[in-house]
């Protein structure tokens, strides 16, 4: 009798992990959804090295001063077939002696390329004809991880799918039973009801491993994204936040009583949260006047904090404000959440 | 448990509910004994919903007392919600889940009762034990509905509209478990709009209408309080006067609905042939002729004037 399978706790708790891995659908979304994402932006957006441009020249002096500059590719071609291929655009650039000594180049000046070309290759025949440069620039290239786009983005993603999946995933599972009447043959029971909700909290820390783990990995492993911080903090601050988009999730489903109300008001939430808390490009492009109010914002507060750990090596202490935030939030929607949650 | 005749299962007093301006409940008395089966038989819309939730304690009366096992919902519920087996109208069970898991999740909300296997026995899905309550047929959710109710060895099982929207074969196997429960001794409350379902499961009856108690006891008393035996129903080519049927004797009432005459008789072979000769004599054809003996329908109608399904 007190084998711990037998517990009402347990059994809720695995009805929850049943519905959910019987989902195909809800899988696809919660896991694979953000790994794709991650991959098809980290590759679209990977930093590409300096890029060669091909231009064509219609002398042999033109062509030799022109492959000194060694991001230019030059093409001697005779004039006709020259003026063919920049129209066609295989070169960006026509590079032609004009009178009296001076040069033409011929590209298109609203292509960047195109201006880019020129501004090398007049470079290129200004060195050749003799002049000096007034000062001396030398380079130092850096390609450090934790400063590249797919660093900015991991972070992100992983804050998105904690909110996505602890508001989803609460939001939907108590509408859907309330509206098949679920809700109200489960409290009809002897189960103590704040089992109900408590299966919940046991399902997202444990779904918690895989949604946030999942992605961590994939971004160490494929991109070698970092992870300066300490583990603990970072798994902390996961819980809090999982915590308090479930308080979210039970808040926003508290009355609702049909899919499409659901989903309206999970969406309603979340969207705004997609656009301003940085989840694909900072948040500090948004106006200062409304700074407060996106830093007071609990995917803000995530992903910030998430952000600071693993590219900034952030403690428990850097990100106690994010922590503050979070659990307002937490208890102002677990209150909230309580006071209106209708079981029928 | 000597005194089980006559101690009470479940006690309702002046039970009184009110949404907005609909009065659903409007003071009802109700005593169920324990090992009977009792019947709230009604209309749709009757308060027979309310009521049976208001006893479950899942609705809060406005006013009036509920007693249940000797308990009261505001004092005792836990021991309450240990003793009870509810099933109620419609509960749609979580369709990802098979028939076993759904059993054991129900299980483990109670103290004591039969296992998860045995209670698929009980209501006989052995066959689709580990099937996805998607995938079972109308029936075989009602079954499973029961079997929820039935893992807590309930002392009193509430049975909301336990056939509604079954076919024939799938009701006539859920009375037969019914049956069944019944024979072990359970105390069960259910409520319905098949007067079939009332007339063979209940050993007592309650015939509701518009949040009120209209009449109350075993279907036999009730049929027989209206007074008729038979109910004989005809149609017509032409129209004919009613008055003349009125006043063949052992008619007690007649009524024309749906383009047919229904009359509830006392004697059958007194009155068939009247009937008859009272036709020729107004010179109408007889279309159909039917009788029967009368049921509880009869009986809502004789009170009533409505049908238990109109709509």
């Amino acid at each position: 009798m007190s084998k711990i399978s037998e517990h009402s706790l347990f059994q809720l708790t695995l009805m929850r992990m049943r519905e959910f891995i019987r989902e195909p659908e809800a899988l696809f979304w919660a896991l694979i959804f953000p790994i794709a994402l991650a991959a098809g932006l980290g590759i679209a957006f990977r930093n590409q090295p300096a890029q060669v441009l091909t231009i064509a020249a219609v002398t042999p002096r033109l062509s030799d001063a022109l492959r000194q500059e060694k991001l230019l590719h030059v093409m001697q071609l005779p004039p006709v077939i020259a003026e063919q291929s920049l129209r066609t655009g295989k070169v960006v650039l026509l590079a032609e002696p004009g009178p009296d000594g001076s040069i033409v180049y011929r590209y298109d000046d609203t292509n960047p390329e195109g201006r880019q070309a020129r501004m090398l290759a007049d470079q290129a025949i200004q060195r050749a004809s003799g002049r000096q440069d007034a000062v001396a620039g030398n380079d130092k290239i850096m390609r450090e991880p934790g400063s590249r786009y797919i660093d900015f983005l991991i972070p992100g993603l992983i804050g998105m799918g904690i909110m996505g999946n602890a508001v989803w995933g609460l939001g939907f599972a108590i509408v859907d039973a309330r509206r098949k009447k679920l809700l109200k043959r489960i409290i009809a029971t002897p189960m103590p009801k704040h089992y109900y909700l408590l299966s919940f909290l046991f399902w997202r820390l444990l779904l918690l491993v895989v949604e946030v783990g999942v992605p961590l990995a994939f971004g160490a492993l494929v991109f070698g994204v970092p992870m300066r911080g300490s583990a603990i903090a970072l798994i902390a601050i996961s819980i809090l936040g999982a915590l308090a988009f479930s308080a979210l999730g039970l808040l926003v489903a508290s009355r609702v009583k049909t899919i499409e109300a659901i989903s309206g008001l999970a969406n309603a939430t979340m969207v705004p949260m997609w656009i301003v808390s940085g989840v694909f490009f900072s948040s500090q492009r948004f106006p200062d006047l409304v700074q407060p109010l996106i830093k007071a914002l609990p995917l803000t507060a995530v992903i910030d904090a998430l952000r600071a750990n693993m590219l900034q090596g952030a403690g428990f202490a850097q990100m106690a404000p994010q922590a503050a935030v979070l659990g307002a939030w937490l208890a102002v929607c677990f209150g909230l959440a309580l006071k209106l949650f209708r079981w029928r | 448990m000597q005194e089980q005749a006559t101690k009470a299962a479940l006690r309702v007093r002046t039970l009184r509910k009110a949404y907005k301006d609909i009065v659903a409940v409007d003071g009802i008395d109700l005593e169920v004994h324990a090992g009977e089966c009792f019947g709230l038989l009604g209309p749709n819309g009757a308060g027979k919903t309310t009521t049976i939730e208001i006893c479950e304690g899942l609705t809060e009366p406005d006013s009036g007392e509920v007693e249940l096992l000797g308990l009261h919902w505001n004092v005792d519920s836990e021991a309450l919600r240990q003793r009870l087996g509810i099933q109620l109208q419609e509960t749609q069970l979580s369709e990802k889940l098979t028939v076993l898991e759904t059993l054991q999740l129900f299980r483990s909300f109670f103290r004591q009762g039969p296992g998860a296997e045995e209670a698929i026995q009980k209501v006989q899905l052995e066959e689709k034990r580990d099937a996805r309550v998607g995938n079972l047929s109308g029936g075989q959710k009602q079954r499973l509905a029961l079997a929820c109710a039935l893992v807590g060895d309930p002392d009193l099982l509430f049975l909301d509209e336990p056939t509604t929207g079954l076919d024939p074969q799938a009701r006539r196997q859920l009375w037969d478990l019914i049956e069944e429960f019944k024979l072990a001794g359970r105390t069960i409350l259910l409520t319905t709009h098949y007067m079939e379902e009332a007339e063979r499961l209940c050993d007592r009856v309650a015939i509701m209408d518009h949040g009120k108690v209209i009449s109350q006891g075993t279907p036999r008393e009730l049929i027989a309080s209206i007074g008729v035996e038979h109910v004989v129903e005809f149609s017509t080519g032409t129209t004919l006067d009613l008055a003349g049927i009125g006043g063949i004797p052992g008619v007690r009432d007649v009524r024309s609905e749906n383009g047919g005459v229904l009359m509830q008789v006392t004697e059958l072979h007194q009155a068939v042939p009247a009937l008859l000769a009272e036709l020729s004599r107004q010179g109408v054809p007889l279309t159909e002729l039917r009788t029967h003996s009368a049921t509880l329908e009869d009986v809502f109608v004789h009170l009533t004037g409505r049908h238990l399904r109109d709509e």
